[in-house]
């Protein structure tokens, strides 16, 4: 297959160089789990009748898990690859036969693999250390992270093909992602929040995710969710056209 | 391809395919027409340099020529393929230097190595390539940690990596300190020696003097000639020049009464005086002798390819 030749070399090397990066291993690994330590140590997950009889950790943990997404997702792709295309990478890789869909594949492959891996941790610290419960199916909650995190990545790619150049692309990723985080319920609870802000909420694709995965964490089938799988494969479909649309070396 | 094709070509190098063939190139960036009807062939095997100065058009061409810009009229071919319809063909069997590129800057050197090795149909074992560019104990370095000179020589050692048939240097040298430039120099001619045909272009006309076997020279987007360094000299018919220092006045009669000599220029103590034919040095310097004239710093001077540009724009180089 020519036109995949160098893809598991490259995989290799784009995987190395992620977690070389400090602060991408800190938002990707680190960061959730610090949360989550935070969050038990000042309210514990003790049952809460406001939280229908769940502790503040079972309701926090799946947000926390799109918190993750939405980071690599959203900004830490979008900023690196318009890093490399403002710098020349892109133009020496472009040089060699390596096709761009090659690249892509495995760029998306890493990223797809580093958000498993700091969900992984978070669930894997939660339900040990904290006796998370967790009362869904495996199957069903990877279903919802792969998901979750293909739409956000497709939005990270097209906003790395829409900036001008990488200081854009970081400041637009951020400015979206900090409200998002908040609006989208991921780190505060949507019960928290006025009316207003909760029928916004309903256009941020991330409350889908935070709203899928919690679903799916207590035991809700696929099918409960029809809105929330429609609306994140409908923004991975239309988000992959356009970033392969949008996609530049140069 | 029939047997007598190959016997003719065999017997007859000037009819092997050339490495690049460029016809009435233009590309145009808006209303700026930044290469305007450019034609050349690279032979095979040769060092051919692009020269001219900064914003001549000699990375517009050479980008053309590698396939990454899309001319706007004209037909190129790099070993027979067009840069355009059969990229990847032609991106197996190149080795290219950009002016600006770059790498991740936490890749290793041997990382980048062997991934950019992974890409390609053929490769060659790269770890005797930086011990030839003088990289080996660079190996698990990460780029960033890399001098301006050892990184530019990681870049030398991708482009060979797929052992290219032709390789392509956009302004190998700028930035590097006179030494690095150098070994460079040393690096390329040893690889047009390894049967390679490289393909560059500089600003720096003793680089292209010194290092190319034809120049083509650039100016605003045409080429104002093309020919070896020494024949593009050689047409100048500047003749040579002598110059020496002198302490005071000087009487400049007996020099224009000798023959061969075409001009006799002097500012302060320095004195220049023009001329040619074989005998023109010793008759000069037996005639200051004979005058008694005091002189010092005797020397000649050639002309050289900064002397060419000069008389085909009328402009200099550096400005
Ligand atoms: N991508 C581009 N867009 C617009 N103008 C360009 C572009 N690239 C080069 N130019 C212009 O074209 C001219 C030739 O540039 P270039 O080919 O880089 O010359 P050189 O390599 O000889 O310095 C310059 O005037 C430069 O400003
Ligand atoms: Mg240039």
């Amino acid at each position: 297959m020519p036109k995949l030749r160098g893809l598991s070399r490259l995989l290799i090397v784009q995987a190395r160089l992620f977690l070389r990066e400090p602060l991408a291993v800190f938002f990707t690994l680190l960061m959730a789990p610090m949360l989550l330590v935070l969050m038990g140590f000042i309210f514990g997950n003790e049952p809460d009748p406001l939280l229908s009889g769940r502790g503040a950790l079972d309701v926090g943990l799946p947000g926390y898990a799109a918190m993750v997404i939405g980071i690599v997702g959203l900004v830490a792709s979008a900023v690196e690859t318009s890093t490399r295309r403002e710098t020349g990478v892109l133009r020496r890789f472009r040089a060699s036969p390596l096709r761009p869909l090659t690249y892509i594949m495995a760029d998306v492959t890493v990223y797809f693999g580093m958000t498993m891996l700091g969900v992984g941790l978070l669930f894997l610290l939660g339900t040990v250390a904290y006796g998370v419960r967790f009362g869904g199916n495996p199957g069903t909650v990877f279903v919802g992270v792969f998901l979750s995190t293909g739409a956000m990545l497709s939005l990270g790619y097209l906003l790395a093909g829409l900036a001008p150049n990488a200081r854009v692309a970081t400041l637009v990723g951020n400015v979206t992602l900090y409200p998002m985080l908040v609006l989208s319920g991921a780190v505060v609870p949507m019960q928290v929040m006025p009316e207003g802000v909760q029928s916004v909420a309903r256009f941020i694709p991330l409350t889908h995710a935070v709203r899928l995965l919690r679903g799916l964490w207590t035991g809700d089938a696929l099918s409960a969710h029809p809105v929330e799988l429609a609306v994140l494969a409908g923004v991975m479909l239309a988000g992959t056209a356009l970033a392969a649309w949008t996609f530049r070396w140069e | 391809m029939g047997y007598g094709s190959i016997m003719t070509e065999v017997a007859n190098p000037e009819l092997e395919p050339h490495a690049v063939q460029c016809e009435r190139l233009v590309k145009r960036y808006g209303a700026l027409t930044a290469v305007d009807e450019v034609s050349f062939d690279v032979r095979a095997g040769e060092i051919f340099g692009l020269v001219g100065p900064n914003g001549a058009g000699k990375t517009t061409t050479i980008e053309c020529i590698e396939g990454f810009r899309k001319p706007d009229s004209g037909s190129v071919r790099v070993m027979g393929l067009d840069p355009q319809h059969d990229r990847y063909e032609l991106r197996e069997r190149m080795g290219v230097q950009f002016q600006s590129a770059a790498l991740p800057p936490r890749i290793r050197v041997e990382e980048a190595l062997s991934l950019f090795a992974s890409f390609y149909r053929t490769s060659v074992d790269w770890r005797p390539l930086l011990v030839q560019l003088a990289l080996a104990d660079k190996q698990r370095a990460p780029l960033a940690t890399l001098s301006g000179g050892q990184k530019q020589r990681v870049f030398i050692a991708l482009a060979l990596v797929n052992d290219p048939d032709i390789v392509f240097f956009d302004e190998l040298t700028s930035g590097l300190d006179p030494q690095s430039r150098r070994s460079m120099w040393e690096l390329v001619a040893d690889i047009r020696e390894r049967g390679k045909t490289v393909f560059l272009t500089t600003h720096f006309m003793e680089e292209a003097e010194r290092l190319c076997d034809r120049v083509a020279i650039m100016d605003h987007g045409r080429l104002v000639a093309l020919d070896s360094p020494r024949a593009l000299i050689a047409s100048l018919e500047a003749g040579r020049r002598v110059v020496f220092q002198v302490d005071g006045a000087f009487d400049d009669a007996a020099l224009r009464a000798l023959p061969g000599v075409t001009a006799v220029e002097q500012t302060g103590e320095r004195v220049t005086v023009s001329g040619e034919g074989d005998r023109f040095l010793s008759s000069v310097a037996g005639s200051l002798e004979s005058g008694g004239v005091a002189f010092r710093d005797l020397r000649t001077e050639q002309p050289n390819l900064e002397d060419v540009f000069l008389v085909l724009t009328g402009k200099k180089m550096r400005e």
